[in-house]
């Protein structure tokens, strides 16, 4: 099965892991992945309502690059806010004369041009259901994730607006659920596991970013849950990166890791942790995964980092600008 | 200008259970539709004998309606699937005889569907204005064509039967 | 030969006239050939109107009339009949609707005048070429069959029965009742449902005109109105009716116990050998073959071991039932939508997330609990309960009907909460619908009650706690819109009010009975306003909520209504059978059969001794396929026949360039 691939920004750095597990996971069952050349940022969620013209160009740019994979009319975007933006073009270019017609001078302006409905877009999630399927899937887990408890959790952009989410529950949508249960895991019915994760909120308002945050945590923490399941790197940046900074907020003292779905799949496929990108993230998923045999490192831990408002002096027999 | 603007004459066949009450419907809410259209009430739209629509188009139509209700509403049951049916052969018919498609146009409208009806009508009459006039020379008046051979197959048949085996 | 055809343009006050310059239209009418006189009058219905039709035919002879008017579906009956009362065939008039479908829907006049000219033009065409019919009468069967027996059959039955006329109750369920013996209270009453229903089930089973069918469906259905042949199949109870006292031993002795998914409404359990409830009628139990250890292993016969008179028959088989009767009711009532479908409310997931019908179970003294409202783990008291309107009604998504009963059921719901448990009770409403007799001030009553109300959509109901006040509880998510604020508010117990559906098998079930259901599954009736027992088929008659959502007293209303209508039709003895009907001129008929599979009805049938294919004319029901498929064109359609069509073309297109003129000829036909 072959497929063009729009990583998106947050797979080169940030999200790097779901990179890194997408594409062990994608060999392994047989797809086959050709990037799309030269791609570029798809905008997330900001520019749309900034500037219409613009914002649909940046997006449309990424679909004509996309139709020089020769013969590929499928493109597999593994985060949530380039797959929506990519079909959001897709279908309101398609909808929408005008626009069309502005973004296709921009297009043109760079010798470039895209005609509206010819690539289907597709979210990860989407291609490991229907296409490769959960027997396939099934049949290729080797070390069953038995007795790990894992939320799902969707976020919101996948499921609304429900135009693009196929069959699938806007409400209580079921396809991660049933991946994660062929893989042998202990299914969490996650009742936030289609509530928004706040998106850059922490970035404008911190604390009802955080109160976002707590919410989905608490959530996953009152069903017993060890690991959450995710399927953008928002959601995850969210969920693991700031867990620290939410709980200090709070005084609560959460610890729940945040892996990406395509990790989980790589672990029960019996792939090593490393290569699937496990211990880049930021709440340690060690001691979760100690329950399916998974001896993970812990990184060693650095020397602790002085809180700025500690008075104390440092102890002696330390390392210290000695040459 | 408006004199030379071609005004189409299309004959539509409403089925008196759910397309005709459509009609009506359009016509108590006052719904308004261009006039080119004159209506025919059958029982059913399986009722509707291909030579109809053939009669009509020789006769001067320039389109035809087929009205009827929805498939699976249809009053006798399933009379408006073989409408369905017979549409299509006649439809695949004209195109190959060389009359324009949109000539002819198979329309379900349910009882309660008077706005539908009406745009409905509106469309056809547009796209059949835009085909301009059938140019399409019809026998059955000229020589009595359809009218004569009705007359003949009665006798043509107590003929047959006098055959010996 | 020639007719003399009279033509009568109504004015219908400015509503024709207004737009078609009526004089004119009257004038070219009567420059067609064979028209002697043509008029215009204001308002044609009326009896002068109809006087001036029947003058005409008895002073100037006329042989036909042609009435430019309203649609026929309107006053075709009245102009038929004034022809009638005149002397004229009433087949031999024909209605040209100007109104409906010219002067209402054509802005222009000039241009409304030439559609007239042209509509008029096609029914003097037509009109001289209709022939002389005669509706056939018909006996009517003084039988009547009534399908369902909820509180719409019941009534249904017992106006007949007491009338003296013989009915045949057909219910599928073991028990006659319905969904109202599910009930505990009703509103606004607040009667006991059992205690209003019952002494009328009591009724039907001991009323001597009536026999009950139980445990029963309709399996096919022949014939025509005052002639219907039906099949019942009896489904094996599994118990000897005449034997059977009715004591109840054999339920206490069983030991298979099952979830009861009918009456219980999956709240509690039921026997393999059951009752549904305990004043089921008829009274005799019935053995639920798939949960019981005798079907399943051969081994038990509990019942059997401790039945006093043997009326076990483990080998019963359905029994068949051919009857003959006049009418049919159908009342076969509805099913509850199924609230797993908006999973944002948590019903099958959360556990004290309850549906209408099992709040009704939890409050009904004889049910699960013995009417105590309690939370799921059946211990529990609620302290706080939200009720949920228009589940899966009012809902673009599910299904976009209002269903007429849920908005009193919450109200009645709060009453009882309020009088069993020291509970607060709140609604959440879009609007409160309280339409009926001292419904409204039932609702009155329930705010002096203090039950609370908040105007909003539940966007959903949820165990994620986000408080601490929260944990442990049902947080119900809402826009309370008359204070324009997002509200969580946490409750011990959510009641989802349900919606009314169509039941699931609906369309199906009126196929079999030749009737059909509209786009949202309901049974169509004649008419919405006019006509709403009736249905487009002669003799079958529908009541109660298979016609659309209704309260308990409008499903009594239909009930009664359909069987008034029923007994209208036994008293006069005999129905009159229209005569648009199609005939098969064997002489011109090869055999090639391609009619007889085109009949829904089963009217057509080949003669196989003469080789040819014959119509029941009883059974036609005048649609005319037949005859468009006959390539022969051996089949006449009465009434419509293809040479009053052909007609009507040509006189639509009169004006055509290639139009024709002069009068259309009859086909003789040879003897």
């Amino acid at each position: 099965m072959k497929y063009s691939y729009f990583p998106g920004c947050s797979l080169e750095k940030n999200a790097a892991s779901y990179d890194v597990s997408t594409r062990a996971v994608a060999s392994r069952l047989g797809m086959q992945f050709t990037e799309v050349e030269d791609w570029n940022c798809c905008g997330a969620t900001e520019y749309v309502s900034l500037n219409l013209t613009a914002a649909y160009s940046l997006i449309a740019r990424n679909l004509a690059q996309a139709t020089k994979n020769a013969g590929l009319d499928q493109v597999v975007a593994p985060c949530s806010a380039c797959y929506l933006n990519l079909r959001k073009a897709d279908k309101v270019l398609g909808q929408d004369a005008g626009l069309a017609d502005r973004v296709g001078k921009a297009l043109a302006a760079g010798g470039l041009s895209y005609k509206p409905g010819s690539l289907h877009i597709r979210h990860l999630l989407d291609v490991l259901y229907q296409d490769i399927g959960l027997e396939a899937l099934g049949a290729a887990v080797t070390k069953p994730l038995s007795g790990l408890r894992i939320a799902p959790y969707y976020g919101c952009m996948i499921v609304r607006p429900s135009f693009h989410n196929g069959d699938d529950d806007p409400e209580y949508p079921t396809s991660l659920d049933k991946i994660l249960k062929a893989l042998g895991a202990e299914v969490v019915d996650y009742p936030m596991k289609a509530h928004c994760c706040g998106g850059h909120m922490t970035q404008i308002s911190e604390a009802s970013g955080f109160e976002m945050i707590r919410r989905l945590i608490k959530g996953a923490d009152d069903y017993q849950t060890d690991v959450i399941a995710t399927i953008c790197p928002m959601c995850q940046l969210n969920l693991d990166g700031f867990q620290g900074a939410m709980n200090r907020h709070f005084s609560t003292n959460y610890h729940i890791p945040v892996l990406y779905f395509t990790q989980l799949i790589g672990l029960a496929m019996g792939m090593a942790p490393k290569d699937v990108g496990i211990g880049d993230e930021i709440v340690s998923s060690a001691k979760a995964l100690i329950k399916i045999g998974t001896a993970v490192e812990p990184e060693p831990a650095g020397p602790p980092k002085r809180k700025k408002d500690d008075k104390s002096l440092p102890m002696p027999g330390r390392g210290g600008g000695v040459a | 200008m408006s004199d030379e603007r071609f005004e189409p004459k299309i004959i539509a066949f409403l089925c008196n259970w759910c397309s005709y009450r459509a009609a009506d419907l359009a016509g108590t809410a006052r719904m308004k539709y261009q006039p080119n259209i004159r209506t025919i009430r059958v029982m059913c739209s399986g009722r509707v004998d291909p030579s109809f629509v053939l009669k009509a188009f020789s006769l001067g139509a320039d389109g035809v309606m087929i009205a009827g209700c929805h498939p699976g509403e249809c009053h006798y049951l399933e009379q408006n699937y073989k409408a369905m049916r017979r549409y299509e052969m006649l439809r695949h018919t004209l195109l190959a005889m060389g009359m324009e498609d949109h000539r002819l146009r198979l329309q379900w409208a349910s009882a309660a569907e008077g706005k539908a009806l009406s745009e409905a009508i509106n469309e056809m009459i547009e796209q059949v204005r835009a085909l301009g006039p059938l140019n399409w020379p019809g026998l059955w008046s000229e020589n009595g064509g359809h009218q004569a051979a009705i007359e003949r197959l009665p006798h043509e048949h107590a003929e047959a039967r006098e055959v010996s085996a | 030969m020639s007719e003399k055809v009279g033509v009568y343009i109504c004015h219908c006050g400015s509503n024709i006239a207004g737009t078609v310059d009526v004089v004119e239209l009257a004038k070219f009418a009567g420059e067609l050939p064979g028209v002697t006189v043509s008029r215009e009058y204001k308002f044609m219905c009326s009896s002068l109107g109809q006087e001036l039709v029947a003058e005409d035919i008895k002073k100037q002879g006329l042989t036909r009339v042609v009435v430019g008017a309203c649609s026929p579906h309107l006053h075709e009956k009245t102009f038929r009949r004034a022809c009638a009362t005149a002397g004229l065939n009433p087949y031999l008039m024909q209605m040209v609707s100007l109104r409906e479908q010219v002067s209402w829907v054509t802005e222009d006049k000039a241009l409304a005048l030439d559609k007239a000219k042209a509509m008029i033009s096609g029914g003097v065409r037509r009109v001289q070429l209709q022939e002389e019919l005669e509706p056939t009468p018909v006996p009517v069967n003084p039988n009547t069959l009534v399908v369902g027996a909820g509180v719409a059959g019941i009534q249904a039955s017992l106006e007949l029965a007491d009338a003296g006329y013989p009915v045949f109750l057909v219910e599928r369920e073991p028990s006659i009742g319905g969904h109202m013996a599910q009930f505990d209270k009703t509103f606004p009453t607040l009667d006991c449902s059992a205690c209003i229903l019952t002494p009328k089930m009591s009724d039907v089973g001991t009323h001597e005109k009536i026999t009950l069918l139980s445990y029963a469906e309709v399996e096919e259905v022949t014939g025509f109105v005052g002639n219907f042949h039906v099949r019942i199949r009896k489904r094996a109870r599994g118990v000897d009716e005449v034997d059977c006292t009715g004591c109840g031993i054999c339920i206490e002795k069983c030991p298979r116990k099952v979830v009861d998914d009918v009456f219980e409404a999956g709240m509690g359990y039921r026997k393999a050998i059951y009752r549904p409830f305990p004043q089921a009628v008829p009274k005799f139990p019935v053995i639920d073959r798939a949960n019981c250890t005798f079907y399943e292993r051969g081994t038990c016969k509990a019942c059997e071991k401790f039945c006093p008179t043997n009326a076990i028959r483990f080998d019963q088989e359905d029994a068949f039932l051919d009857l003959d009767v006049g009418n049919i009711i159908l009342a076969t009532g509805w099913d509850l939508f199924d609230a797993r479908r908006l999973s944002q409310f948590g019903y099958g997931r959360l556990a004290n997330v309850f549906t209408n019908l099992e709040f009704e179970r939890l409050c009904n003294a004889a049910g699960p609990t013995d009417g105590r409202i309690v939370l799921r783990d059946g211990v529990t008291e609620p302290k706080s309960i939200a009720l949920v309107h228009c589940v899966g009604s009012r809902d673009k998504k599910t299904n976009p009907q209002c269903s007429a009963v849920c908005c009193m059921a919450a109200l009645k719901f709060g009453h009882l909460v309020m009088e069993k448990t020291q509970a607060e009770v709140t609604s959440f409403y879009i609007d409160i619908r309280a339409p009926h007799k001292n419904y409204e001030e039932f609702y009155d009553r329930l705010q002096d009650e203090g039950m609370h109300f908040v105007r909003g959509r539940v966007a959903e109901v949820t165990d994620a706690a986000r408080l601490p006040d929260e944990e442990g509880k049902l947080i119900v998510q809402v826009e309370d819109t008359l204070i324009g604020k997002q509200r969580r508010m946490p409750f011990d117990m959510v009641v989802l009010m349900s919606g009314l559906q169509p039941r699931a098998d609906a369309r199906e079930v009126g196929l079999r009975f030749g009737i059909s259901c509209s786009m949202d599954g309901w049974f169509t009736e004649r008419h919405p306003k006019l006509d709403p027992v009736a249905t487009m088929t002669d003799g079958i008659f529908i009541a109660g909520v298979c016609q659309g959502p209704k309260d308990i007293p409008d499903s009594v209303a239909q009930g009664a209504a359909a069987a008034s209508r029923i007994q209208g039709m036994i008293a006069r003895g005999t129905v009159m059978i229209e005569p648009v009907v199609a005939t098969i001129h064997e002489e011109n008929c090869s055999g090639c059969r391609i009619c007889n599979n085109l009949c829904p009805f089963n009217a057509i049938e080949f003669l196989a001794e003469k080789s040819v294919s014959y119509i029941n004319a009883a059974l036609c029901k005048g649609c005319g396929t037949c005859v468009a498929a006959c390539p022969a064109q051996a089949i006449t359609g009465a009434h419509f026949n293809n040479q009053q069509i052909n007609a009507e073309i040509e006189g639509l297109l009169y004006d055509a360039v290639r139009g024709n003129g002069g009068a259309p000829k009859p086909v003789a036909v040879p003897a």
